[in-house]
């Protein structure tokens, strides 16, 4: 059974991709007999080219993707550069795992709660600094260049990032190379950057690229942040899925090749910006210069991410000031009152969803960690490490852009007869719970000392017993917080949901999402507030449970 | 009584050199000790003996016990008691649990199966230690306990792999007489691998000596 489990994990993970993908190459050049395409045709693709504004939607999908990632990336790496081993940087570590948890559209409304012309930042400057007593009649949220998007992504893109880098760091002995690099006389920064960057970059190099994938073709945050004349192309592509009109799903499929093309050009993009880079870094390396403006790019990355850190927590805090707020008009900076009627109103609504939610992903959540537990097990009894070959295939469904492979599957389900169901939705929520769980555990998995299981196994325990007795209860709390974080990512899912589920399944992500164009605040910050409380209780709950189940034990766990 | 422990030309290798081999039979009571420096392979014999051996070495040879050819069975069925130089007590288990589940299942009852752990802790004058936790352990306990919880499994030898290289030079002798009291008056056949001369002295059995042939 047990040498079942990749192939098993494989296939549930990639399955969808590939015969996703297959779906929507298909229609895309005409080919859906139950559609009424039964020859191959280029009209799809005509069709597209001839939407006004297709170029102007690439170009805002492409440039606020590269944008946000290239801005995340840099603020991380410049941060991390100046500030490791601080106690500033042990601060915004403790901060950002959290947030890493938030869901894209929660942190999304935050933000736009907060920046928007009547939004809670111009709330606090008016009137006494800006003079204004109604809000000022500018386009600060869903600008036309998508700038307040690009910065959302980045918010939201860095504690990803971030805590990427961390996992990384330690295999760079980033303190004895640093102290070296100061005894030549290296500022910290420049040190850093020639003597651990180099090391770090190869093992965060898929995460960014998975960044790239997701922020140039990003729908959930473009619908709350993004411009709408016209929206960045994902986000035109699931207008037209989702149309009562059948055609434009030809249409849709052409657009969803190319929408993987542009995210594909984006990430060829970077890996060109890449090798000019190294090849000007190993240039700045030969050539001694010890320092890099150090003083500067401190202070600058130093302010920056606890800006965009900040904004994002504050953005938060509004959400559930709106969900509590009674009247609460332009320019007071908080409500008259606060009361539990939102609450009231819509609890047993969102009850529904919370419950639809939680079928949906606890089940997903015990296959994924099921499997991952199997996989690493497995690979452990065969004492062979598959990570070098397999990890680009765990994170292949990261890389490909989601709307590219949805689209197909939402055809397939609909000829297997699955469509809007529960299992389908499931299904497609274990394409990107199953790789995350695997990434958050294969570490502390792999860093077991294996002589337990060598004694375990020495003093007569069956395989089984070692396992069981052994190795799970020492990942414990691993195996904890990668099913939390299978948790998050299964309910911040909106496009699997939305696309799969047909518009029937309503999840707290994808209720919270529909409510954006409402303009119902105090709804949005509810359901919003929704989507964070269920994975910060997934969290709690895996920082409570191994705690208390082994509470006489001091801990000395290695690895998590 | 137990068995003698044979090696028979037994070959291991590392990407198709040589690095050790041996051919040797340890009776029972006896203590064979294998000596060189680090990176000769000494550990890569215990670890085929006991069934883990890294899929990057190449084994040949056979080891019995009597008659019994280990190497052909499953690791958890060879019975073979490992010691490594850190006790690995699991840090999950009480050390009382730790000892349960060494212990054989056989022994039935939960009354027995405690008084079995009780007189092994007694034995090492660890009594009233059941219910701590290995973590609040000395150096010298922790031993003491990776002993018993190797003998309540009644091992047919036992394979120690620098098992006294990091206690303190006190503590040292203290616990070098009494594992190897124990095996002997156990009739257990020890292989020991080291690289401290004082350990093999103390073993007081044969010596196989790799550091001039390495």
């Amino acid at each position: 059974m047990i040498r079942l489990a990749p192939a098993a994990t494989l296939v549930l993970m990639l399955a969808p991709v590939a015969a996703g993908l297959a779906g929507t190459l298909l229609p895309a050049f005409g080919l859906v007999p139950a559609l009424g395409g039964e020859t191959l045709s280029l009209e799809a693709f005509r069709r597209l080219a001839a939407q006004p504004g297709l170029g102007t939607s690439v170009l805002l999908s492409m440039g606020t993707g590269l944008a946000a990632t290239l801005g995340a990336f840099m603020l991380t790496i410049l941060f991390t550069a100046a500030f490791e081993g601080t106690y500033i940087f042990r601060a915004l570590r403790a901060l950002l795992s959290p947030l890493m948890s938030v869901p894209h559209a929660a942190a999304a409304f935050g933000l736009a709660f907060l920046i928007m012309p009547s939004g809670f930042a111009m709330r606090l400057l008016s009137p006494w600094a800006s003079g204004a007593t109604r809000p000022p009649d500018v386009l600060i949220v869903g600008d036309p260049a998508g700038i307040a998007m690009t910065f959302g992504l980045m918010a939201k893109e860095i504690p990803f990032l971030f805590l990427m880098v961390l996992a990384a760091l330690p295999q760079a002995d980033p303190a004895r190379a640093r102290r070296v690099a100061a005894s030549f006389g290296y500022a910290p920064v420049a040190g850093w950057l020639k003597t651990v960057l180099p090391r770090v970059y190869p093992q965060i190099r898929l995460p960014v690229f998975a960044v790239i994938a997701y922020a140039t073709s990003v729908v959930d945050v473009a619908l709350i942040l993004g411009p709408t004349t016209p929206p960045p192309l994902a986000v035109r592509l699931t207008g037209w899925m989702n149309d009562a009109d059948l055609s434009l799903r030809f249409m849709a499929s052409a657009g969803a090749l190319l929408q993987l093309g542009v995210s594909l050009a984006a990430i060829a993009l970077w890996i060109v910006g890449e090798r000019v880079l190294a090849w000007l870094g190993l240039r700045w390396i030969a050539s001694g210069g010890r320092r890099a403006a150090d003083r500067s790019l401190a202070a600058l990355s130093g302010v920056l991410m606890s800006v965009l850190t900040g904004a994002l927590l504050l953005g938060l805090l509004v959400l559930a000031l709106w969900s509590l707020a009674g009247p609460w008009r332009f320019p007071d900076a908080l409500p008259a009152s606060f009361t539990l009627a939102t609450w009231q109103h819509h609890l047993a609504a969102a009850g529904a969803t919370i419950g639809t939610t939680l079928v949906i992903g606890l089940p997903v959540v015990a296959i994924a960690v099921t499997l991952a537990l199997a996989c690493l097990e497995n690979e452990t009894r065969r004492s062979r490490v598959l990570r070098h070959r397999s990890l680009p295939l765990v994170y292949l469904p990261l890389i490909v852009p989601q709307i590219a492979f949805l689209f197909g599957l939402q055809i397939l389900f609909l000829m297997a007869g699955l469509h809007d169901t529960l299992v389908a939705v499931a299904l497609a929520h274990m394409v990107f719970v199953i790789p995350y769980v695997l990434l958050a555990l294969s570490d502390p998995w792999r860093a077991i000392d294996p002589r337990y299981g060598h004694v375990a196994s020495a003093l007569g325990a069956s395989p089984g017993r070692t396992f069981w007795r052994v190795r799970l209860p020492l990942a414990r709390r691993a195996v904890a917080t990668a099913a939390a974080l299978g948790f998050a990512v299964s309910v911040a899912q909106y496009l699997p949901t939305l696309l799969i589920g047909g518009g029937r399944t309503a999840t707290v992500t994808t209720e919270a999402v529909a409510l954006a164009s409402g303009g119902n605040r105090r709804l949005v910050g509810l359901y919003a507030l929704l989507q964070m409380a269920l994975p910060f209780a997934a969290f709690a709950l895996a920082a409570v449970i191994p705690a208390v189940t082994f509470r006489h034990r001091r801990e000395q766990e290695p690895g998590a | 009584m137990s068995e003698p422990l044979t090696f028979e030309k037994v070959e291991i290798s590392l990407a198709g050199q040589p690095l050790i081999g041996l051919d040797r039979t340890i009776g029972p009571g006896e203590v064979l000790t294998v000596m060189g420096p680090s990176g000769v392979g000494k550990s890569s014999l215990l670890a085929h003996a006991a069934g883990f051996l890294a899929p990057a070495f190449r084994a040949r040879g056979r080891v019995l016990s009597g008659s019994i050819e280990v190497t052909g069975l499953p690791a958890h069925k060879r019975q073979l008691g490992l010691l490594f130089q850190d006790p690995l007590l699991f840090p999950h288990l009480s050390v009382g649990a730790n000892l349960a589940f060494a212990l054989a299942p056989d022994l039935k009852g939960r009354a027995a199966r405690e008084a079995a752990v009780a007189a092994a802790l007694a034995d090492v004058d660890l009594s009233e230690f059941a219910g701590r936790d290995p973590a609040t352990l000395s150096g010298g306990q922790k031993a003491r306990v990776a002993l018993m919880r190797v003998l309540l499994s009644r091992p047919r030898a036992l394979l120690l792999d620098e098992p006294f290289s990091k206690l303190d030079a006190a503590l040292r002798g203290q616990i070098r007489k009494l594992v190897f009291g124990k095996a002997r008056a156990r009739g257990l056949p020890v292989l020991l691998v080291t690289h401290d001369h004082a350990d093999a002295e103390a073993a007081g059995g044969s010596i196989v000596d790799l550091t001039l042939s390495a």
